[in-house]
């Protein structure tokens, strides 16, 4: 039921986005002489690749160009970068732009907008290239919705053959790249192309502003659909030497929900046929110089998981206690140590920094809400993080080993991590070496007193009695 | 004693420098006392301190094997509701652990927590946790309950040296301690993560025997009340309690007999009695049994025979209340008589007391007799050797500490004729630990021991047995860490065999199916397994079971057996009426697993 009415929506969408181009006249005299998009369906991420080359035929200087997406893609829009291209071909290098969610007045249905600043403004019959790249995550729907052990998944990708643009487009083409050959279905919108792994729209010329034409994409992605719902990263200093990281992840398979029995001789037995669409394992990328690896959940260590380690990396490779199909869940944690002096550095101003890792190790996985929680050592004043990205921030207090006046908590929250979002982030700190001997010297007077309080018991005469 | 500790500690790496630190100690005072100028009772005190310390490390880290080898875990079946009773307490308070029903068990019965278990050892734990988290070590409530029992044992070991030495010398409590410390009859409920009631239980069973001796040695009420209060803990802790109010008794009436009786029994008895009584009736699992069940009547019967054989004592109190009697009735002829009647009519009472409750079904005399020949009976069951280890290791301890102390005073002796006293330090290098540990006693009993010097090759039969038993003493202990080791540090929960080509192989399917449960299931759904599998579904699972290990409700263990001997067709029918959702069946068909439910 779900399918048509959104198909009818879109279809609506569609006609309500023509309408109101005819009302609506460009502002800015831009337009898109050639675009190409890239669609890559090969995971449960997808990721899209849209290079536009846009040319100011208007009068007046434009510094901000817009990219149009529609409502239902915007919630699940992970990452959008653009970057301009400078040079041609084999110098051709590629300038990172500032992209940011923006409100345009009379926007139809609903359309949201993301500015692309620009270096420097495209002047009057100048044209630029830009690179635009977009994540979309918990865009495929799975269709069946249930499957048994030996079914592969089937999933439906929808879009529009025509890029949603507020400006005119001559000449556009979409390919998209599915990860099999096998595609049950797809909508036609000639010129259309399957071949292999590959459909290919278009070219269409000429389509102007808010074209929109829907499509609906059925193909086999048996891909692990690894979602960690919720993540919660505790990154803990000690300055005695190590940086704790403790990882509590609620993993769930996201794709097409399991049917009936799940038979773990046929899985075991006939691997290549049973339970495709399952996964067994996954691989956690941990940083160089990594100890203390441990893996297990609320009911203890969780045997089956490798680690290898070299100079430059670590490799993790987790199984979980039973193999994820459709719908399972899990829940686990995953801690290590790392040496301090790769993490924590001080920065000329005398403050100290950590410099780690914001996104989740697990690769190909989408985090639903990512937590990342900087334990400071005990005695930190002024803690403040920089984050290349948006996040939520605020300030917590927990109590370790042997605490009294608790440790400052920065914490860092996001939603829909993808891993694109493993790029470092920076929590400066101001920290008084001193502090560090809080700790022994406690233990150190504990154990003096209690010798003390045994030398005195055996010299001193307690009995009433002479 | 060192010895042991070394074969041990190859097993724990990073404590060799704690061991080698106390060796240290404990041989340095014996190189450089002169330097230091101490006295021998503080030499003495040095080295008794540093043994027990050792012994009570020892204790602790030889039960630390599984943890070693698989993870600190809880292991088995009954130890799972204790950690999930543990860890309910922790959360909720002791007041909702008291009144707690729980209706995760027993479905649809349910089952009341608070009234059907022995609470001793959750708030023990619970306790332990509290104070740990008080001073901020953040430790996990699982790593507190693996390690209760080691840590019971070890205070168990401490407990034991001061029983052997109220009981015979401080050699002999110090060889206890060692003993009761590897003792594999006790390690086998002791060992790390064997979270049960008895790890805690023989530590208050020890305590209580030790402070009743103590009390009944000095007479001294605070020692009776101690003992009381040993014996509370006890009940709370254990079912086994049974044992103490009825081998006291008997250790009482021994003395009766024999004989031996004198005040200090009285005191000690009648006070530990009582108090114990009033106390282990709050416990709500023991409640009214204490005065109505036929297992503790002995003590009862003990009681009341205590106060009839006291009677010149008694007469000492009462006498001035029947002398007042006398007075007011003026006439001896009277007093007889109002004695006679006094006298028969308690008797009548009693014996109506009795009459009514055996018609009642309170007391049944059989149950009496069954009381007292259980002891017998429980002798033949394998739990009996749990309670038997502390006795017997005291009694050995006796054994090895006298034998070996009458052994090197001859060779003392002789030695110190030879050279004339001037080695106290040098003995050799090859001599045994056990020779260290004796040194303080035997330098104290030198004097004394200048037995005849007549007998032949004396000295050299002396050390040849000293060797003797060192040997039997290194043998022991090296077969108790091996039995350790080998026999009782498996969770049994994680299954571990050797694969083909000599690597580990873990059998982990239990916690794989519990954990299924646990994330993949609605939270409200039943579980229907054996009843083996009862305890473990709640805590790792978290569903809700028909039947637990608790097996208190045989007509509903009855059900869910047919369910699962039936043909499938009726089967479901008895499911659907116990409205189970989901079955547990353990099949080990395809690894060679013997004890699965087709086996049952």
């Amino acid at each position: 039921m779900a399918a048509p009415l959104r198909f009818r929506l879109a279809l609506v969408f569609s006609v309500f986005a023509l309408l109101s181009l005819l009302a609506r006249s460009s502002s800015q005299d831009l337009q898109i002489a050639n675009a190409e998009r890239r669609i890559d369906l090969t995971s449960h991420i997808i990721k899209v690749f849209l290079t536009l080359k846009v040319e100011n035929t208007g009068a007046s200087p434009a510094s901000e160009i817009l990219l149009a997406f529609p409502p239902t893609q915007v919630d699940h829009l992970a990452v959008v970068k653009a970057a301009a291209t400078v040079g041609k071909r084999k110098k051709k290098t590629y300038q990172p732009l500032d992209v940011n969610p923006s409100e345009q007045p009379d926007s139809p249905n609903g359309t949201k907008y993301f500015s692309v600043s620009l270096l420097k403004p495209l002047g009057k019959g100048e044209s630029v290239t830009l690179e635009v790249f977009y994540i979309l995550t918990h865009s495929l729907e799975p269709f069946p919705v249930e499957i048994s052990q030996s079914e592969s998944q089937l999933v439906y990708y929808r879009d529009s053959a025509i890029i949603l643009s507020p400006y005119a487009i001559k000449q556009q083409t979409t390919y998209i790249k599915t990860p099999g050959t096998k595609v049950e279905s797809y909508t036609r919108v000639d010129p259309t192309i399957h071949a292999g792994k590959e459909l290919k729209y278009g070219p269409y010329d000429e389509q102007p502003p808010y074209s929109y034409s829907p499509i609906v994409i059925h193909f086999e992605n048996n891909n692990p659909f690894a979602v960690v719902e919720e993540l919660v990263r505790e990154v803990e200093i000690s300055h005695w030497g190590s940086i704790q990281i403790t990882e509590h992840y609620k993993l769930v398979h996201a794709g097409a929900r399991h049917k009936g029995i799940f038979s773990r001789v046929e899985y075991q037995s006939r691997p290549s046929i049973s339970g495709v669409s399952s996964f067994k394992h996954i691989l956690a990328r941990l940083p160089p110089r990594v100890h203390s690896v441990y893996y297990r959940d609320e009911i203890g260590n969780i045997s089956s998981s490798h680690l290898r380690t070299d100079s430059r990396k670590s490799e993790l490779e987790i199984e979980p206690r039973y193999p994820l199909f459709g719908g399972w869940k899990a829940t686990f944690v995953i801690g290590y140590g790392v040496p301090l002096e790769d993490f924590l550095f001080e920065s000329s101003d005398g403050r100290r920094y950590l410099n780690f890792t914001f996104g989740c190790p697990l690769v190909e996985t989408v985090v639903d809400k990512l937590t990342v929680k900087v334990v400071l050592p005990e005695g930190s004043k002024e803690p403040s993080a920089v984050v290349p990205f948006p996040v939520d921030q605020h300030l917590e207090t927990s109590y370790s080993y042997l605490d009294v006046v608790g440790r400052t908590v920065v914490v860092l929250e996001k939603k829909n991590v993808v891993p694109e979002h493993s790029i470092p982030f920076q929590v400066y700190y101001n920290f008084n070496p001193i502090f560090m001997l809080a700790e022994p010297f406690m233990l150190a007077s504990v154990f003096f007193f209690f010798f003390m309080a045994c030398v005195a018991y055996l010299h001193i005469d307690l009995s009433i009695r002479k | 004693m060192v010895g042991k500790m070394e074969a041990v500690n190859g097993v724990k790496s990073g404590s060799n420098s704690t061991a080698s630190t106390f060796q240290s100690a404990f041989f340095k005072p014996d190189l450089s006392l002169k330097s230091l100028k101490l006295k021998t009772k503080q030499q003495e005190l040095l080295i008794r301190v540093s043994i027990l310390t050792l012994v009570y490390i020892l204790a602790f880290i030889t039960r630390l094997f599984s943890v070693l080898r698989y993870e600190s875990m809880i292991h088995e079946f009954d130890p799972y509701f204790n950690y999930r009773t543990t860890v309910f307490l922790t959360e909720k308070g002791f007041y909702e652990f008291w009144n707690w029903f729980d209706s995760e068990s027993w479905y649809p019965l349910g089952r009341i927590i608070g009234g059907t278990l022995y609470p001793g050892l959750m708030v023990t734990a619970a306790l332990i946790y509290s104070i740990i988290r008080f001073l901020r070590f953040a430790v996990h409530i699982r790593e507190v309950c693996v390690l209760t029992a080691p840590f019971f044992a070890s205070n168990t070991t401490i407990v034991a040296y001061f029983f052997g030495k109220e009981l015979w010398d401080s050699g002999a409590g110090l060889v206890a301690a060692a003993l009761i410390a590897i003792c594999p009859g006790y390690i086998s409920r002791s060992v790390a993560g064997s979270y049960d009631n008895e790890g805690v239980a023989i530590f208050a069973l020890l305590l209580t025997f030790y402070l009743f001796v103590k009390a009944v040695n000095t007479g001294s009420l605070a020692w009776a009340l101690a003992s009381a209060f040993g014996y509370f803990y006890m009940v709370s802790a254990w079912g086994g309690y049974v044992f103490i109010i009825n081998l006291i008794p008997l250790y009482a009436m021994v003395l009766l007999i024999t004989g031996r009786y004198s005040m200090r029994l009285y005191v000690a008895y009648n006070c530990m009695y009582i108090l114990g009584m009033l106390l282990a009736m709050q416990i709500r699992f023991v409640g009214f049994q204490h005065v109505q069940s036929g297992e503790h009547m002995a003590a009862m019967g003990v009681f009341f025979l205590m106060q009839v054989s006291n009677f010149p004592y008694i007469h000492m109190h009462v006498f001035y209340f029947l002398d007042w009697v006398k007075h007011l009735l003026s006439d001896t002829k009277l007093f007889q008589a109002f004695l006679r009647i006094t006298v028969t009519c308690a008797v009548g009472v009693g014996a109506i007391a009795l009459g009514v409750g055996t018609a009642s079904g309170y007391i049944s005399p059989w149950t009496v007799m069954y009381g007292l020949t259980s002891m017998y009976f429980a002798g033949v069951m394998v739990r009996l050797i749990l309670v038997a280890t502390p006795a017997m290791c005291l009694i050995s301890a006796i054994a090895v500490s006298a034998t070996i102390k009458n052994l090197t005073q001859l060779v003392r002796t002789k030695s110190k004729v030879a050279h004339t006293g001037s080695t106290k330090g040098t003995t050799s290098g090859k001599a045994s630990s056990k020779l260290c540990i004796k040194k303080p006693s035997l330098h104290f009993s030198c004097d004394q021991a200048s037995l005849d010097q007549s007998l032949p090759f004396q000295r050299n039969g002396a050390i040849a047995l000293l060797i003797g038993a060192f040997y039997l003493l290194c043998k022991y202990a090296t077969h108790c860490t091996w039995v350790t080791s080998e026999a009782y540090s498996s969770p049994s929960i994680v299954l571990a065999a050797r694969g083909a080509y000599g690597n580990r192989v873990i059998f982990d399917d239990y916690r794989e199916a519990y954990f299924w449960l646990r994330q993949n299931t609605p939270p409200d759904a039943k579980v229907m397994s054996w009843w083996d599998y009862g305890y473990q579904i709640t805590a790792m699972g978290n569903r809700t079971v028909i039947v637990d290990n608790n097996t208190w409700n045989n007509t509903h263990i009855a059900t869910v057996g047919r369910a699962m001997s039936s043909y499938e067709d009726e089967a479901y029918e008895i499911m659907r009426s116990l409205d189970v959702d989901y079955v547990l069946v353990v099949f080990g068909g395809v690894t060679g697993y013997s004890s699965d439910d087709i086996n049952k």
